[in-house]
């Protein structure tokens, strides 16, 4: 393990258990597999594939909501689908977080002024990390995934902040 | 249910041998008096939208009898973003980046069926070398959409490891496109009149370099997924659609030439620059899932063979006709279709004279194999259901459009 190497062998390491699951949490992002349109086919499928291999950032697909992390809306989300997706939202488990791949699910995209397309993803559920482009190359989203692992290093020195501040 | 409830026992009943002790379902003590044939209830399972294997947001709802379907239903809407009334509050021009968001595998055949129907209207005469570019794009998206097809299809039957050879493929194929149209997927690149952007040398030899190692890996490919014993006895004789059934639910493309119907748009109202080349037309016998397989890979063959043909063959030329900036087609109605790599994909235009189509119609192949699948669907098992839903290949965006 990394840290055997910087520690030498044997060694004993003292970490806040809320730092080692941020650590944990923030390497390990599974995403819900879960297509909605165009996106999907760059987001979820190419991402998987070998040439992007998100796997080695630990952001890895699952089927079931239950076990997901990350809902990356990938596509078009239409008033009939919006209920879905915010009924996925509410069975993933805490904490989790919302990546809007894409101009659709940002905004709209290109189908903006159909009024039956949901202006944004984020009118249904809260979204963290937002992709643009129509679609966005794997690349895109992987530096998404990058800047979602930022924040939630920040959120957990954040809230380590306020404890010494409330702590003082 | 009620008559399970009812166990009232008859003595002797077994004792006169009228029952085998073996045959009785496990868990079962007693026979019910009256009971000649065990039914089990019906269970309604629902799958999708949200689902790995349904290729979208494509939703089933599906009446099994312990793991047989006997109903089963096709929920669609669930991607319906209005394509068809954009496109008519958008100009002519810009149908082509709508329609590659219609069947965003196979971005370039719907923007050439676009752009088919508005040349029509026009009656604008498009250059030689654009109808040879056109269809050497044609076929290179062929294979790169059919690639995503053969991976889903492995995962869909249970094998990981395709899904990720085929990806290695389809990236080199994308890289192509890139260079050439300056996009992984929405490419634009098929305008009214003619094309974006010619090949530069740099692009031709990308194109020779990934000709050399296709032919390998397709017989691969073949020879992995479909060489595998349990992907064929998984496939073979299930999910058959005969050809009166096939042409009666106006199937196209490999599903109804899985059946053995040899109708294919390229050799039968030819455009662009097929009728120089020379290709043959995959046609199965039986029309099961494995037929369909079967025409699928021999199509990426052809669609090798062509693209051989196309590189060697391009003449000299321009690439784009000469068409006004603002295109006010006369009135007037037209329609052309293209060989899509799901089948017939048609667009029906109608002008009243003004920069933008009075009535645009999108015709996609997929929502009929869809609704074929409602057809082979009852009978088999639930295991069957994804494979099935994999082995006619569709796109959910052109579906609900
Ligand atoms: S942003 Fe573009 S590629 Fe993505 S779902 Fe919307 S239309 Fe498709």
């Amino acid at each position: 393990m990394a840290l055997d190497r910087i520690t030498g062998e044997h060694s004993v390491a003292f970490v806040r258990s809320e730092q080692l699951f941020d650590w944990a949490r923030r390497n390990s992002l599974w995403y819900l597999a879960f297509g909605i349109a165009c996106c999907a086919i760059e987001g979820l499928m190419s991402a998987s594939g070998p040439r992007f291999d998100f796997d080695r950032m630990g952001v890895f697909f699952r089927a079931s909501p239950r076990q997901a992390d990350v809902m990356i809306v990938a596509g078009t989300v239409n008033h009939k689908m919006a209920e879905t997706v915010l009924r996925l939202y509410e069975q993933m488990p805490e904490p989790k977080w919302v990546v809007a791949m894409g101009a659709c699910a940002s905004t709209g995209g290109p189908f903006r002024s159909y009024p039956n397309v949901v202006l944004g993803v984020d009118k249904i559920v809260p979204v963290d990390v937002y992709i643009p482009g129509c679609p966005p190359r794997p690349e895109s989203v992987q530096y998404g995934f990058i800047q979602l692992q930022e924040k939630i290093k920040r959120q957990a020195e954040e809230r380590n902040a306020a404890r010494r501040d409330r702590d003082r | 249910m009620s008559e399970l409830h009812d166990t009232s026992y008859e003595p002797g009943l077994l004792a006169e041998g009228t029952f085998d002790p073996g045959e009785r379902p496990a868990g079962i003590k007693r026979i019910p008096r009256g009971v000649e044939h065990l039914a089990t209830e019906h269970l309604v399972v629902n799958v999708g939208p949200q689902h790995p294997s349904t290729h979208g947001v494509l939703r089933l709802v599906l009446e099994l009898d312990g793991e047989t379907i006997v109903n089963a239903e096709i929920v669609i809407g669930y991607l319906h973003r209005g394509i068809e009334k954009l496109g008519e509050h958008r100009r002519y021009h810009q149908l082509g980046t709508l329609m590659d968001r219609g069947d965003y595998m196979s971005g370039i055949h719907g923007e050439l069926a676009a752009a088919m129907a508005v040349e029509q209207l026009m009656e604008t005469e498009v250059p030689a070398k654009a109808q040879w570019l056109r269809t050497l794009m044609s076929e290179i998206n062929r294979i790169a959409s059919h690639m995503v097809w053969f991976g889903t299809f492995g995962l869909d039957c249970g094998a990981m490891g395709q899904f990720l050879y085929a990806m290695r493929d389809r990236e080199a194929l994308i890289d192509v496109l890139e260079a050439v149209t300056g996009q992984r997927m929405m490419f634009n690149y098929v305008r009214p009149g003619g094309v974006l952007a010619d090949l530069t040398p740099e692009m031709e030899s990308a194109i020779r370099t990934f000709l050399r190692t296709i032919d390998g890996y397709l017989d691969e490919h073949d020879a992995l997924l479909g060489g595998n014993e349990i992907l064929q006895m998984r496939v073979k004789g299930i999910g058959t659609l005969d050809r009166e059934t096939a042409v009666a639910f106006g199937l196209t493309g490999a599903n109804l030439r899985g059946s053995g119907v040899g109708y294919d748009v390229r050799r039968d109202r030819p455009y662009a620059a097929y009728p120089e080349l020379e290709f043959d037309v995959p046609v199965g016998s039986t029309g099961d899932a494995w037929d369909r397989y079967t025409v699928r890979m021999g199509e990426m063959r052809q669609a090798v063979r062509m693209i051989r043909q196309c590189i060697d063959g391009i003449p000299e030329g321009d690439i784009m006709a000469k068409v006004p900036k603002v295109l006010r087609p006369p009135a007037g109605e037209s329609y052309a279709c293209v060989e899509s790599s799901r089948g017939e994909l048609g667009v029906h235009l109608v002008s009243d004279g003004s920069d933008m189509p009075y009535r645009f119609r999108y015709r996609p192949p997929s929502l009929y194999s869809l609704q074929a699948l409602e057809e082979i669907l009852p009978g088999r098992m639930f295991a069957d259901a994804i494979m099935l839903i994999g082995s006619i290949d569709i796109v959910l965006g052109e579906i609900d459009r």
